[in-house]
């Protein structure tokens, strides 16, 4: 780090400084949720192909659905139904490249861990790296609250809603807070990763939970939240579905907004703000 | 604003990316198939049987529904039609000549017929069928509990596990008339005979019942006539069709692959409550 700030020093001209500005406890537990999600979804999706369709309810509704992934009648065409609309998907959905040609699965190989069909595999990845994400936000959570981190940089304070318009017109410009602003999240940062932490995962996390026959029986208020296992199957994936979402948002965000900087915060802990002239 | 540099930083990271996905997916390949990999899968597998054990206790009981909630096309799965030759000959004549015999750690192992295991105080449950594969089905089962059938064998203490032996061949009766699947058996010789195997928890949980009656009408052959296990707090994979006798054991490392069930030896976990 010495050396880095000595560097700043003989660059005193735009005025960097470096502020500690992510804690060692949420740059490991990042850094965490990184490697489980991406490996979460990606055997997700391979247990998902077991069985490619959603419905709501406690049982599976063969053949209706929100959701169903399969090929047209001639096996030639991926199709991908939406809430009752056909996509032709061929290539991605329903039908992809495999090593032996177009191959009939709803996620492409690229896409689910393993690569290949293993549904047994990919529940061992996926049960693995859920008690890891399980494990990780209760390091996560527990330290956010010892620290105050989570009551002092998430939580939007309540003046700060009235913010939320001003910064919706700044994203959209690509107009980052610079100085001192930067030194705390805006309030939009605040909600979407006070939503993605303490809803969509939570909810995530319960769904799952939900489609386990054994944590059913053992907690009869999950069905009642959810409406049954097929109900919080399609819940499951609306969740993850969502956090991809986030993800994508939050990586062009850090890309358009000075990427080595926020990738250097949230390795070392230090992050470069411009100080305003006094 | 954006200079050259920023670029090829930006198209440097992109490539880093990629070639971390790449490093990564590779490295999954490698964990999953060593040791430690395996050591860490059924680390996970024995938590989440410990957890859930001491979340549910020994009777939490899964939810039951009502008759109009019965699915309309319960779908049959794994083995549907045993090609097993004795089984064939057994279900010509409606199984009157079956007989399954209750052995290993007991006091009194003994035999039973349909006659027998119909003569004992039957339980009903309407219940969900949750398929490792994603999808739940609803049906009525019937049949005694496992604890009335093993408490007339009278298990020794050292019984941890029950077993159950079966009539369907999987390999051989999903891949019959398939040369391609036949020829990717690495199997040596004939495939295994299914088997399966719970603890004596789940052996004397109230819905854990031997089913010869499905939705009011005797159990079908696809569904695993004459008889099947239901074990309503797990998956459907644990629940053994085609019943041909039953044996209980202090370790079933011995048995078949040595890892519990005939899908356990496969690669699928033996706690399937999750």
């Amino acid at each position: 780090m010495t050396d880095l700030m000595a560097a700043q020093a003989r660059h005193p001209a735009p005025k960097r400084v470096l502020i500690h500005r992510h804690s060692a406890w949420v740059r490991v537990t990042h850094w965490i949720w990184v490697v489980c999600l991406t490996l979460l979804l990606m055997s997700g999706l391979q247990i998902f192909n077991a069985y490619p369709a959603l419905n709501f309810g406690q049982a599976t509704t063969f053949n209706q659905g929100v959701l169903i992934i399969g090929t047209d009648d001639t096996g030639t065409r991926g199709v991908t139904t939406l809430l009752g609309h056909d996509f032709d998907t061929t290539g991605v959905l329903g039908l992809s490249q495999g090593s032996e040609g177009p191959t009939p699965r709803a996620f492409p190989s690229w896409a689910t861990l393993p690569g290949n069909q293993d549904l047994a595999t990919g529940r061992r990845w996926h049960f693995l790296l859920a008690w890891i994400l399980v494990l990780n936000g209760f390091v996560y959570v527990v330290s956010g609250i010892l620290s105050r981190h989570i009551v002092r940089d998430l939580l939007p304070r309540p003046g700060e809603f009235k913010l939320i318009p001003r910064d919706i017109l700044d994203h959209l410009r690509l107009r980052f807070h610079q100085g001192e602003a930067a030194r705390q999240y805006n309030v939009l940062q605040k909600i979407s990763y006070a939503v993605v932490l303490f809803v969509i995962l939570p909810v995530l996390v319960l769904a799952g939970f939900e489609m386990s026959p054994g944590l059913d029986a053992a907690f009869p208020w999950l069905r009642e939240i959810f409406g049954g296992r097929q109900s919080a199957r399609t819940v499951h994936f609306m969740m993850a579905t969502l956090l991809v979402l986030f993800v994508i948002v939050h990586v062009v965000m850090v890309l358009l907004s000075g990427v080595f900087n926020h990738l250097r915060g949230m390795i070392t802990g230090y992050y470069a703000i411009e100080e305003e002239t006094p | 604003m954006t200079s050259s540099l920023d670029r090829d930083r930006r198209l440097f990271l992109a490539g880093a990316a990629g070639l971390a996905a790449d490093v990564m997916l590779s490295g999954c390949g490698r964990v999953a198939a060593s040791r430690e990999g395996q050591t860490a899968f059924e680390a996970a597998n024995e938590m989440s049987y410990a957890v859930q054990r001491a979340v549910m206790g020994s009777k939490a009981l899964a939810p039951e529904f009502a008759l109009s909630d019965l699915s309309p096309d319960f779908r049959a799965n794994g083995s549907i039609d045993p090609k097993d030759p004795a089984y064939k000959a057994l279900a010509a004549a409606k199984f009157a000549s079956w007989s399954m015999p209750v052995t290993g750690l007991v006091e009194e192992p003994r035999s039973f017929t349909l006659a027998d295991l119909k003569a004992l105080p039957a339980r009903s449950q309407i219940t969900r069928h949750d398929c490792v594969e994603g999808w739940s089905c609803i049906g009525q089962w019937k049949g005694p509990t496992l604890s009335s059938v093993l408490d007339l064998v009278a298990p020794k203490s050292e019984a941890r596990y029950v077993v159950f032996h079966c009539f369907d061949q999987l390999g051989a009766d999903q891949t019959e008339g398939n040369p391609d699947l036949d020829e990717s058996n690495t199997l040596d010789g004939p495939p295994p005979k299914f088997y399966g195997s719970i603890d004596m928890a789940d052996a004397v949980h109230p819905q854990t019942i031997l089913a010869y009656e499905m939705n009011g009408e005797p159990l079908s052959i696809a569904h695993g006539a004459p008889l099947r296990l239901r074990l309503e707090r797990q998956l459907g994979y644990k629940m053994n069709k085609y019943i041909r006798s039953i044996e209980l054991v202090d370790s079933f490392k011995a048995i078949g692959g040595g890892k519990g069930g005939y899908w356990e030896d496969l690669g699928y976990d033996w706690y399937a409550g999750i």
